[in-house]
């Protein structure tokens, strides 16, 4: 592998029914972050069925050039096309490195490719940036510390330790991102992006599933990773009915409800509500974290928040130590009058 | 039908994390288990055995002490148990350990393979999809139900907002989420058996079509440059009011002070 040859830094650019994902534009944002000290520009791939009318959305956030894979295959996400498409990408731009958000396809996607590739794939970054690897030069080794890598960090071991970890030698070097993380720039009106089309032909072999129903959740809540403002319940709240409580405190503050897995395993709400480790990242200005123990595999997807407000009546409940202000109480009777008093306070204004 | 679930042992993270006095991690004092993903993996294998009747063959690779969470399947009711372990197959990433699983497979007869979606110590998701990769198998993540079909494999694959149905000729491989099932427990004969039952063991000899190169540490293309603990903010005030309306007080005052209201 000739890793001069690797040029330019590229971004899967998931869309889901012809809607690019806001993860894309958070890729975006930070590829064009690293494509600066790199000297270079930034790529978008876009795979899908009818999808080169999107490209132009990929430049207005930050795209110089846009790689549309368009085939009628390509409709629904599924594993075997969508690898062969990307892998067939890589071959033949050779990227140095490609960025993947850590998404329900991209967790999927990131290790098929990078498998049929042959290059390391970091899961989950939450920081990404240009360095040395080593990060210090070995005495008497300095001219083989390797410079302009991806110096590429994630938590692992449920959000306990860090790690930066780094591809020296394959290319691309490989990441998913976790979605929420990468702050997408503001959008430059007309842009425009050079747009190549690229078909490497798709023949169905034994790696091709058939998708026999598509099953959509019948949602028409905000997505929690654009609130502001998070009202997230857990165990403690005791029903599906007594979340009430919290939805009348979100809409005393305009804010959105959200929850802990504990309460989509039992089946009060869904899953796209769910806050943590399997479920989404956010970072509101505030969030309360209602009857929440604060599980560590919690806290890693909301401890970036600005101001956490905490009610629990176990006062060694582990959220107190991420919280900002902490109530030991009974959430049946601090919430509902809580709302009264905001609804009173910002009506007074 | 043969089926193969490869399971992996890891530090309990949800029983509480355990801290040395300096503030990393413990890892000696917390539990080893099987992960849950792949438990749940390991309960539908078992639960289309008895079903359709079926030989399950556990995989594991790690340190000779992973044979536990062998036994442990076996006592739930896997038939066979397979444990990869070498010196030279340690430190692995993602890409080294999916091609060691890989080459012990290739040993195997299999018409479907479960693991699960994602281990709690790395909580990656690649393994199992490169393992597919490396041995030309339809892959299908995030499974949330499994059933099969004559000669094919019918999953709802999970997403965020939706689910599919996919439906797989075999041989495949499937990743299986936690919420698939919720996995027996071990019987007092399993336990017994397990106990005195015969588990495999394979060394980097017995890897089948694997080079050298991509084994281990010195095989993984993703090098760590430096790890650490994380660092936490750590905690703000905690009060213990002695009544909801003081309680509501201060938080309406603290909202304030904030501007959020």
């Amino acid at each position: 592998m000739n890793l001069e040859e690797y040029k330019g830094v590229y971004v899967f650019a998931q869309q889901v029914d012809n809607e690019i994902s806001g993860i894309a534009f958070e890729l975006l944002g930070k590829a064009k972050e690293l494509a600066a000290p790199l000297n270079t520009d930034v790529t978008a791939v876009l795979i899908g069925s009818d999808v080169k009318g999107l490209a132009d959305q990929l430049a207005e956030y930050g795209a110089d050039k846009v790689i549309v894979v368009d085939d009628p295959e390509l409709k629904e996400y599924r594993t075997e096309p969508y690898a062969h498409a990307l892998a067939s990408v890589i071959n033949k731009y050779k990227p140095e490195i490609m960025l993947v958000g850590a998404t329900a396809i991209g967790r999927d996607l990131g290790p098929t490719v990078s498998a049929r590739v042959a290059t390391g794939l970091t899961a989950d970054c939450t920081v990404l940036e240009i360095g040395d690897f080593p990060l210090v030069a070995v005495p008497g080794k300095e001219d083989e510390q390797k410079h302009n890598q991806l110096l590429m960090t994630r938590p692992a071991f449920g959000g306990n330790t860090i790690a930066t970890i780094a591809c020296p030698n394959n290319r691309p070097q490989m990441a998913t991102v976790r979605p929420g993380v990468m702050q997408k720039i503001d959008p430059i009106k007309g842009a425009k992006a050079v747009v190549e089309e690229f078909n490497p032909g798709f023949t169905p072999n034994n790696k091709y599933v058939t998708i026999k129903e598509v099953v959509k959740a019948v949602s028409d809540t905000v997505d929690i990773m654009d609130a502001k403002i998070l009202v997230s319940g857990g165990r403690g709240v005791g029903s599906p009915e007594n979340f009430k409580i919290l939805e009348d405190l979100a809409a005393a503050l305009g804010g959105t409800v959200s929850c802990s897995r504990a309460v989509v395993d039992a089946g009060w709400k869904p899953k796209d509500l769910q806050v943590g480790q399997t479920g989404k990242t956010v970072r509101p200005n505030v969030y309360f974290a209602i009857g929440i123990s604060g599980a560590i595999q919690h806290v890693a997807g909301m401890e970036e928040a600005d101001i956490i407000v905490a009610i629990n009546k176990d006062e060694d409940a582990p959220i107190f130590d991420v919280a900002d202000y902490g109530v030991v109480g009974d959430l049946n009777k601090i919430v509902p009058q809580l709302t009264e008093s905001i609804k009173a306070a910002i009506a007074a204004k | 039908m043969k089926i193969i679930v490869c399971i992996k042992q890891v530090p309990d993270t949800k029983g509480g994390v355990k801290f040395n006095p300096d503030g990393t991690l413990d890892r000696g004092a917390m539990l080893a288990i099987m992960n849950p993903d792949d438990k749940a993996g390991l309960e539908a294998a078992l639960r289309l055995k008895d079903q359709y009747g079926a030989e399950v063959t556990v995989l594991t690779m790690g340190l000779p002490k992973a044979a536990d969470v062998l036994r442990e399947a076996m006592a739930m009711g896997a038939d066979k148990g397979v444990l990869v372990t070498d010196r030279v197959l340690g430190g692995a990433d993602t890409w080294a350990t999916s091609t060691t699983i890989a080459g012990a497979i290739r040993n195997l007869e299999y018409d479907l393979i479960i693991t699960g979606r994602q281990a709690i110590d790395g909580d990656t998701a690649q393994v199992g999809p490169q393992i597919a990769e490396h041995l030309g198998l339809p892959v299908i993540s995030y499974a949330q139900d499994i059933k099969v079909e004559g000669d094919k494999v019918i999953v709802q694959r999970q997403y965020d907002d939706r689910y599919h149905v996919l439906e797989a000729k075999m041989p495949c491989l499937v990743t299986a989420l936690s919420e698939l099932n919720d996995p027996r427990y071990m019987t007092p004969g399993g336990i017994f058996d397990a106990c005195k039952a015969e588990i495999t063991t394979w060394g980097r000899a017995d890897l089948k079509d694997v080079e050298d190169s991509n084994l281990g540490l010195a095989g993984s293309p993703t090098k760590i440059a430096k790890a650490s603990d994380k660092v936490r903010k750590g905690a703000g005030e905690k009060v213990t009011p002695d009544s909801p309306d003081e309680a509501v007080d201060y938080i309406v005052g603290k909202l304030k002070e904030k501007h959020v209201i």
